[in-house]
């Protein structure tokens, strides 16, 4: 099963080595808490999950995941300050509404932040828009009219939005195709995992 | 396929020791009932305890051979195959101290006197009762609980049992529940006390000696407590705006089909149950309140806590809301406990942790086979 998992999603296997062996993790937007489920297999981490959807919590608890259910766009209040090494937001930033008190709150509630979403700078997005059209792609499978992404971004927005909010970059990693991108990643990248924290 | 737990026996358990009340008062010998479905294993590691509500007793699921009617509270729940499986849980249900279904209560014999106990039965808490529950636990050599099991009022017992004997449970489902009541909750509470005070057949408690029970108010009360129960929502659903007759009669009697479900409620329920076992029960939930002893601060009341816990509430629940359980979850995450926390979709307000629902009985059965595979390890 964790092979599996790392394979579909190649930004769990960034995010996974990014957390040291033992660290307390909340991860918002969990899903049915795959990510959560290897990373105590694997790194004996310590943690609870956030999701919305009714079938997700039922799938979280079927896989012994700690999941508590809470809309993001409310804020983080159950979560104390500094409570968790990391808070993670795997592939849910583009969903979220209010986008920049959820960032603030993910440094708050976290002594690191880490970040992964589609870049709605990647080639093949420009592709489609010189086209004439809204990028669909494997990274961004929803036409636009059905789309739950509200908030897509470049790596270069997102790093001025860190700048703006007083975050600072730790460390990134940009993918294609599970491969790792190191030339012209805003342009080349379709996926980008961040690490983060508030400044000091 | 999910079954019942088929015929079952209610069983009296007794004790002689002294039991010390939260109120002063001492009860030096008392019973409670209780029933058991399923097989206690080998190493008596898989049994759970299901703590009942204000209303409810030791008859949780399953029919008795002369009553086939008479179905357990929470049958849906607890049976083969059902969330709280049975094919693999031992399963206790008991009726609290105070209660009216054969545990020592107000309306039971005092042994001292030959009397019914009456006014002079103690005041019950929630710590109480899970002191007394306890010894049921030691009677029948169960170290630890598997699980224990709660809503509304049944949901702090649980809570209680991680406070007050944190080694003795493993899991804690905290259903549709509160960590105090709220303002608002005590005034419903007290007013529904009022309603049975002040029935001139009362008699200060004691209308046992008399021949007669203070029915109108018990009637009164729990028509009020019902309607906390429900939602607007599942009322106007349920019963709009209808008339029985189909037109106004511009009088008292019964004419819109809410009144008429009210009064039969009422009526049903002041025929069975104990005028003096309500206002104990409201008094419990009135004072528990477990930050009490720790300057408010609910965290720390939850300091000891071992227990991982489930909470559970239901969206349309405006008497215990899911504010309320968030409390809950809020103080156990500070003491890093594992908690998950599920807010159901629900129209049947407070009563919804009664009934049937996809969503709900998928999250209490996952958990639970989680647990059993704990028991199993």
């Amino acid at each position: 099963m964790n092979a599996s998992i790392i394979q579909s999603r190649p930004d769990f296997a960034a995010i996974a080595a990014w957390i040291p062996q033992g660290s307390s993790v909340l991860d918002l937007g969990c899903g049915d808490g795959s990510l959560l489920r290897y990373l105590r297999e694997t790194r004996e981490v310590r943690g609870y999950g956030v999701e919305i959807s009714d079938a997700n919590i039922a799938a979280c608890i079927a896989n012994g995941v700690n999941v508590i259910q809470n809309d993001l766009d409310a804020g983080l209040a159950d979560f104390e300050s500094d409570s968790f090494d990391f808070v993670i937001l795997s592939q849910t930033l583009q969903a979220t509404r209010h986008t920049e008190a959820l960032m603030n709150e993910i440094v708050r509630v976290g002594r690191e932040g880490i970040i992964s979403f589609p870049n709605f700078g990647y080639w093949k997005n420009r592709l489609q828009i010189m086209q004439g059209h809204m990028p669909v792609s494997k990274q961004l499978p929803y036409q636009w009219y059905d789309t739950p992404n509200v908030h897509l971004c470049t790596l270069n927005d997102f790093e001025l939005l860190c700048d703006h909010l007083g975050i600072r970059i730790l460390d990134r990693h940009v993918m294609n195709e599970g491969g790792d991108v190191n030339l012209l990643p805003n342009l080349r990248g379709s996926v980008a995992v961040y690490r983060f924290k508030r400044e000091a | 396929m999910s079954g019942s737990v088929g015929i079952v026996s209610a069983q009296r358990a007794s004790f002689e020791e002294p039991l010390h009340f939260a109120c002063g008062k001492v009860l030096p010998r008392y019973e409670l009932m209780y029933e058991t479905y399923g097989t206690l294993n080998a190493a008596k590691s898989n049994a759970i305890l299901i703590c009942h509500a204000l209303s409810g007793h030791h008859h949780v699921a399953g029919t008795y051979a002369d009553q086939p009617k008479n179905l357990g509270w929470w049958d849906n729940m607890v049976g083969p195959g059902k969330p709280i499986d049975t094919d693999h849980f031992f399963v206790i249900g008991l009726n609290n101290l105070g209660g009216c279904h054969g545990s020592s209560g107000p309306s039971s014999i005092n042994p001292e006197t030959g009397k019914p106990y009456g006014s002079h039965f103690p005041m019950v808490t929630v710590e109480d009762w899970v002191q007394a529950q306890a010894r049921l636990a030691d009677q029948l050599g169960i170290r630890q609980f598997a699980a224990i099991i709660g809503g509304s009022l049944g949901g702090m017992q649980a809570m209680q049992w991680s406070i007050a004997y944190p080694e003795r449970v493993r899991n804690v489902l905290a259903i549709a529940t509160a960590p105090h009541l709220t303002t608002e909750n005590i005034a419903f509470n007290d007013v529904a006390r009022n309603a049975i005070l002040t029935d001139p057949d009362f008699h200060g408690g004691d209308f046992y000696q008399h021949g007669v029970v203070p029915t109108r108010g018990l009637r009164l009360a729990r028509m009020l407590g019902h309607i906390t129960y429900l939602s607007d929502d599942a009322m106007a659903g349920k019963f709009g705006r209808g008339l029985r007759s189909g037109e106004y009669k511009y009088g008292y009697d019964i004419e819109f089909e809410v009144e008429s479900y009210l009064r039969y409620q009422g009526d049903k329920f002041a025929a069975y149950f104990d005028a003096n076992t309500y206002l104990l029960m409201t008094k419990a939930l009135d004072y528990f309140d477990p930050a009490r002893h720790t300057e408010h601060n609910l965290a720390r009341a939850f300091a000891n806590v071992q227990a991982n816990y489930l909470v559970v509430s239901f969206s349309s629940d405006w008497r215990f809301s899911p504010d309320r359980s968030r409390e809950i979850v809020k103080a156990l995450l500070h003491n890093k406990r594992d908690v998950s926390y599920a807010e159901i979709t629900s129209q049947h307000g407070h009563d919804s942790f009664l009934m049937q629902d996809e969503q709900y009985f998928a999250v209490m059965r996952n958990y639970l086979e989680r647990v059993a595979e704990g028991v199993a390890a």
